[in-house]
């Protein structure tokens, strides 16, 4: 009897796993590794649903090279070990031929060495820290744009907001230590004052001490570089402590509906540089395509809040099918090769990569748009 | 402006409630000699059920406040009863193993029923802070920073006062002898237990409003609960209340006035110290050994 039931319950283990392994056949697959767990969980699960949009999307008008695309996500946790472990897993068992992540510039930094020893290609849709384009990976196609160049298209700025005395409070990884860098260099170039330099730890909830350092020293605007959950503290505690320098976010990972929704009116006035603007589609590089994503997104039911972090999933996905399409072959060597020539319209603007980094062993860079937006009475206004 | 005295309230006011979650664990430690690393998850689930009165259900926020606090002293309760009652006499290793166990389950568990995103509780005070001078507050801290306190204050009153209380101080000095004397040793583990893993609840449910709550919360919780307990001496109340109050102190002025990049390595630094120092904490109890 028993042995009879193992026997069965072995056949349909066999079975399925036959099934599973014909329907791999007939799709492209393409590994997504992001953070749906941990302290980016919010930023990680909007940029998949982004991706999954875009995979719909693509498989609705036939996929591509004649085949079905299939994303296979996995959670990096919000932690580096995990992250190399979930490209080891798609790489290796998954044989994806390229990734998308891993969103945080330390996950995407730790996931890097998988790259160039398995030789597969990954597009980076979030991190900004410069160290990963110039470090000599020629495996690193980035469409987020570095702090530096966030830095840069924020110069005109600082005159217009009158800004004389800038201190810095960011998250102590390689996103917020190279925009504090990034940003302070841009500001004393531009004849600004640095006061205080602060760092807080990725997990940390509480910045009260930070808080009462940045007051005391009493600049007028204060540069925040962290994901939306602790700028979400953050502008509370400011409140509390009566900070009433002029906040402005850096990264773009700030999603200002989700400040409105949960730090409500402790969130006026503080300022926000992002990549995309869903509250006018219609002024961005490529409308008929932001628009088109936003009303995919709406249809679906996901938070609004996640649109200025989902739209880099849709770009990523559309950017490596791009790169397969010209390929003619879903295999790394191939679509690594077509990456640099691929020329997409995507949601931020039109997507093109640049060289950067040690000669011979470029990484590839995307000079993306950039945007200063405003909370203003509980709604995002542009500036 | 010296930010001194600002620094000073915040730190009085994050003592308050890491005063109350290290009393919990100090409890369960002293009394049933059990290292418990679900500490954390009690106080995350203590937030997640605020969430579920307040914003899911619609509850008035103080009513929910003990509803929440409740629901984990009946989880306390039942991770005794059907884990810890069946560990008795087994040793410290064994326990502490479950324990893991129990504190991974539960966090997963969190992420299965809420998902990994954060969120967050709103609150029935106003948003502007009580402003005193140079120094503000917000009316939710200051509202957690006074209940804290009058939960440690009744805490002391049970232990020091009741017929209960009494109970759980002859089992924690000795519990074969208490036993002989007629204390049934099963009833006073779960109660402290479950009184232990109530004040986590209660730390979290106070908490969770103030910040945001996600299932990794309790995480953070656990190593501050660990540190202050290490600093006040394993298993004494009054180190307790103190090495939580030391801790915040430590971190807030380490944080405003040597480094904020170190302000998390400031408590450990001391409990390094005070490990090579004084090893049996600050303010350890005399105990029969063995």
């Amino acid at each position: 009897m028993i042995a009879r039931s193992l026997k069965a319950a072995v056949a349909v283990l066999g079975a399925s796993l036959l099934a599973a392994s014909a329907y791999a056949q007939d799709t492209i697959k393409i590994g997504v590794s992001q953070p749906l767990t941990g302290a980016f969980a919010a930023s990680g699960n909007y940029v998949t649903q982004g991706a999954r949009i875009a995979e719909e999307e693509i498989n609705k008008a036939g996929g591509v090279l004649g085949k079905k695309i299939q994303l296979i996500v996995e959670d990096n946790k919000s932690n580096p070990t995990e992250a190399v472990a979930t490209a080891e897993k798609l790489i290796v068992r998954d044989s994806v031929p390229v990734m998308m992540g891993a969103w945080s510039s330390t996950l995407t930094l730790a996931v890097m060495p998988k790259l160039e020893e398995y030789k597969v290609p990954m597009l980076v849709e979030t991190s900004s820290s410069g160290k990963i384009t110039t470090s000599g990976n020629p495996y690193i196609f980035r469409i987020s744009p570095t702090s530096e160049m966030e830095a840069r298209a924020f110069t005109p700025l600082v005159k217009s907001l009158g800004i004389k005395k800038a201190d810095f409070l960011a998250t102590n990884n390689d996103f917020g230590l190279g925009a504090s860098k990034e940003f302070s260099a841009m500001a004393k170039g531009q004849g600004v004052e640095v006061g205080a330099t602060e760092t807080m730890d990725p997990k940390a909830t509480d910045f009260s001490a930070q808080l009462a350092k940045i007051k005391a020293s009493g600049g007028d605007t204060l540069f925040v570089t962290t994901a939306v959950e602790q700028i979400v503290l953050l502008l509370k505690q400011a409140k509390d402590q009566q900070v009433t320098a002029r906040i402005i976010t850096t990264g773009g990972s700030n999603s200002p509906d989700q400040l409105i929704q949960q730090a409500g009116d402790a969130a006026n006035g503080s300022y926000h540089l992002v990549f995309f603007t869903p509250w006018f589609p219609e002024a961005v590089k490529n409308p008929d395509i932001a628009v088109k994503f936003v009303g995919l997104w709406n249809a679906k039911g996901h938070n609004v809040g996640g649109l200025t972090e989902g739209f880099r999933g849709w770009d990523g996905l559309h950017t490596i099918v791009a790169a397969i399409a010209a390929a003619g072959k879903a295999e790394p060597e191939a679509i690594r090769a077509a990456m640099w020539n691929v020329k997409v319209k995507g949601i931020n603007g039109d997507i093109a990569f640049i060289k950067q980094g040690p000669a011979g062993r470029e990484s590839a860079q995307n000079v993306p748009s950039v945007y200063l937006v405003k909370i203003d009475g509980g709604k995002v206004v542009r500036q | 402006m010296d930010p001194l005295l600002q620094h000073l309230l915040n730190a009085l006011i994050l003592g308050g409630t890491y005063a109350l979650l290290g009393i919990g664990l100090t409890l369960i430690f002293g009394i049933m000699r059990v290292v418990n690393f679900a500490h954390g998850e009690l106080y995350a689930f203590g937030a997640y059920m605020m969430y579920l009165w307040v914003m899911v259900l619609g509850a008035n926020f103080y009513l929910a406040l003990p509803l929440a606090v409740a629901m984990g002293v009946a989880l306390g309760a039942l991770v005794e009863l059907v884990l810890l009652r069946r560990l008795q006499g087994a040793d410290i290793d064994t326990t502490m193993l479950v324990m893991i166990g129990a504190w991974i389950a539960l966090q997963n568990m969190e992420q299965l029923v809420w998902s990994g995103v954060a969120k967050s509780i709103n609150t029935p005070f106003p948003s502007a802070p009580l402003v005193l001078g140079a120094v503000s507050v917000s009316w939710n801290r200051l509202f957690v920073f006074v209940v804290a306190l009058a939960l440690i204050a009744a805490t002391y009153a049970l232990i020091n006062r009741t017929k209960i209380g009494k109970a759980m101080r002859a089992t924690f000095q000795d519990r074969e002898t208490a036993a002989l004397m007629g204390v049934e040793i099963g009833r006073i583990h779960t109660f402290t237990f479950a009184l232990g893993s109530g004040l986590a609840a209660a730390a979290g449910a106070l908490l969770g409003p103030v910040f945001v709550v996600y299932p990794t919360m309790g995480d953070l919780a656990s190593l501050k609960a660990f540190a202050i307990v290490i600093l006040g001496g394993l298993g004494s109340i009054p180190g307790a209340t103190v090495g939580g109050f030391i801790l915040a102190f430590m971190e807030e002025l380490g944080a405003g006035y040597i480094s904020s990049g170190y302000r998390d390595a400031m408590g450990f630094l001391l409990i390094i110290a005070i490990l090579l120092l004084k090893p049996t904490g600050l303010f350890a109890q005399k105990e029969r050994i063995g």
